[in-house]
This record gives C-alpha cells, structure tokens and sequence, in this order.
C-alpha cells in the first residue's frame, strides 16, 4: 500500500506545508478581502437604495399632506367668502327694504294729509255753498234776505245732524 | 492468470495511490522530491487561486456566473462558520475556508483521469488534521488558559463519574485527529480503489462489460458527491472543534 511507504511522508508533509500555506496567504491576503469587499459594497448598494426609496415616500407623502392641507384651506376660504357675499347682500337688501319702506311711509302720510286737507278744503266749500244756497232759498222763499249768522248756524245744525 | 498479469504490469487497484517522484531533492537528510503529489498540491492551489481571483476581478453590482460561484462558495463557507461557531468565528474564516478550498479541490482534482488524489494519503490527511487539533487546542489554551481543562469534565456530572469520565473525554479529545484524517482518507482511498477494481472488470469482461461500465458512471457521480461531502465534513468538523474551544462547553 503507497500510503503506508514511510519514505515518502517527508516530501508529501513538506509541500502540503508549502501549498497549503502559499494558498492560506493568497486567501487572507487577496481573495477573502476582495469577495467581502464585493459582497459589502453590494449590501451597502442595496441599503443605498432601500433608503433612498424610503426617503422619497416619505417626501411623497409629505407633498401629498401638503396639498391636502392647502386643499383644505382652499376650501375654508372660498366657504368663509361665499357666507360673507351672502351676508352682505342680506344686509343691503335688508337696509333698501327699510329705505324703501320709511320713503313709502313718508309718501303715504304725505298723501293721507293731502288727502285730509282737500277733504277740509272740500268740506269748507261744501259749507260756503250750503251757505249761499240756504240764504239764496230762504231769500227766494221769504222774499227777503236772511241774517248770515242764521244761515251758518242753520247750516252747521244740519251737517251736524247729517254727520 | 490474466489477473496476475495485469496487477504485473502496474495496474493493481492500489497503483494509483503510488508516489513518484518526478524532480528528487534533498534538503539535509530530508526528502522533499517533487513528486506527483506535490504537483497536484500545486496545481490544487493555482486553480484556487485562478478560480477566486480571476472569478473577482471584473467585480460586478450583479454578478455573472463565475462571480456568483466564488461568492457562493464564500457565503457557504461564512453561513457555516456563523451557525456552528458565531460571530467570534469571524477571525478564522480565511483559514476554514482554505482547508475548504484545499480539500474540495483535491478532491475534484483526483475524479479527473490520470490525475493523483492526495487527500488519499493518511499523511497528508493527518498532517491537516493535526495541524486543526493543534491550532484549536492552543487556541482552546491560550482564550480559557487553566480553566481550558475543564472541558474534559463535563458540568453537571457527580463527582464519582470523574475516575472514568475525564480519561473517556480525553481519549476522544486525542482521537479527534486521527478520526478526521482517517475519515477522508478512507473515503478517498475506497472510492478511487473501487473505481479501478470495477475498471479492471470493465475490459476483463469483454461486451458485458457494460454492466461495470453503468456502474462506474454511477459510481463517478456518487463519487464526485463524496468529494463535496468530505470536504463539507472536514470543514464543519473544524468549525466545530474550533467551536469547542472558543466556548468548551
């Protein structure tokens, strides 16, 4: 059996020593540090970008919170301005209605006096001629003319009655 | 004999195994002739070298295949050393991994025709292996000083068990070396002998030959999973000693 020949351990002990420590330096010194390198830069790449995503959503979100809120006043004010023309228009109708009512009032007054003082007038004519045409009667009836006095005051009696 | 003949010229199943040198040297009283084992110790080193540097030179965001397979390699042999030792493992990781590299490529190397297996040599397998046991017993030493003794005691055992338990504990702890040489030794060893028995009977058996020839092609896949398997085993068997001494129990 070749593994039981004593006279070749030396040489087969020695250059396993030689390659397995030539290999063990080529791997520490070259090959593991480059691999993890490669291994590393790419985690860190991926991290990167994990980040990077998440950092984007949260501005994403922030403008979408952005616009709601600007949205929201948009809103508020256009409601705030829509109740304010309301409540002046209310006001200025409100205010015609009352000027126009005083002035209707005013007019009305205005005529119901005017009104009132052609009655008078009316009446105070109605009287003269009651006047006249009671003197002129009794005048035509008595042949002879009657006392003012007694005319007006016969003439008062019977619109008083006649009132 | 037919049989006879053959084994005659050099084709015994154990031929394979034979050491030759091809450039003798001496150094003092000491032979350190370049034999056909060293070659391939050599070589195993180079395509090594070749297959993790050459694999990383263009190193890529998105790695191509032979990228892939070095980090893979890489991230195999670093998930291993996580889950059987820690992170306090993370110093040694150069070194597991190059027993890894070494043996598995070793391995691959002797499925090639015509090539030499070295792991099939118990000296080259026990020279590792003892070089591990040493390493990791003066690791063991030099972290838990005095206290490392302790291990072969195992805590929550009554006192009377000691007399037979700690010469138990330090009969395996010895034996630890010689148990992982010989397992890859031997695997190596019975796998390849099997092949070139079962090769012999390939053309000694002339058309049903066949039947060997199947099983050899099988026989070369199993033998292909061995060469990874042992590899794993050595590796996972340092990771654990090394565990056993970074933590003894």
């Amino acid at each position: 059996m070749p593994q039981l020949d004593i006279s070749t351990f030396s040489t087969q002990i020695v250059w396993l020593v030689i390659t397995f420590f030539a290999l063990f330096i080529i791997m520490w010194r070259v090959a593991v540090p480059r691999i993890s390198d490669s291994l590393e830069q790419r985690q860190n790449r991926m991290d990167d970008s994990l980040n990077k995503a998440a950092e984007f959503k949260k501005e994403a979100e922030a403008a979408i919170e952005a616009y709601e809120k600007s949205l929201a006043e948009a809103r508020e004010a256009a409601h705030s301005a829509i109740a304010d023309v309301n409540a002046k228009l209310l006001d200025e109708t409100a205010a015609k209605d009352a000027e126009l009512g005083t002035k209707l009032k005013a007019m009305l007054s205005e005529s119901e006096s005017s009104i009132a003082k052609a009655t008078e007038n009316a009446m105070d004519n109605v009287r003269v001629v009651a006047e006249e045409v009671a003197s002129a009667a009794a005048e035509r009836l008595l042949g002879d003319a009657v006392d003012a006095g007694v005319v007006s005051a016969a003439v008062d009696t019977a619109t008083k009655s006649r009132n | 004999m037919r049989g006879n003949k053959i084994l005659a010229e050099g084709h015994s199943p154990l031929a394979q195994f034979e050491i030759k040198t091809l450039i003798p040297l001496q150094v003092g009283d000491i032979n350190v002739s370049l034999t056909n084992s060293s070659v391939f110790m050599v070589a195993t080193v180079l395509a090594i070298s070749m297959f993790l540097v050459m694999g990383m030179r263009h190193s890529a965001l998105v790695p191509g295949r032979w990228q892939s397979m070095v980090e893979l390699s890489y991230i195999f042999i670093a998930n291993l050393i996580k889950d059987t030792v820690g992170s306090e493992g993370r110093p040694y990781f150069p070194f597991i991994f190059t027993v890894f590299m070494f043996v598995l490529f070793g391995n691959l190397f002797g499925m090639l025709p015509y090539t030499f297996t070295f792991t099939s040599h118990i000296v080259v397998t026990f020279t590792m292996a003892l070089f591990v046991f040493l390493g990791v017993t003066l690791i063991a030493i030099a972290k838990h000083k005095l206290r490392f003794f302790t291990f072969f005691m195992p805590p929550g055992v009554p006192m009377y068990m000691a007399p037979i338990l700690i010469p138990i504990e330090i009969i395996s702890y010895l034996s630890r070396p010689i148990s992982l040489s010989v397992r890859l030794f031997a695997n190596m060893l019975a796998g390849h002998t099997l092949m070139k028995v079962f090769a012999g009977f390939v053309f000694a058996l002339g058309v049903f030959g066949i039947a060997p020839w199947v099983f050899i092609v099988a026989l070369t896949g199993l033998e292909i999973v061995i060469a990874f398997l042992q590899a794993y085993v050595f590796t996972i068997l340092t990771c654990l000693y090394l565990n056993d001494a970074l933590h003894l129990h």
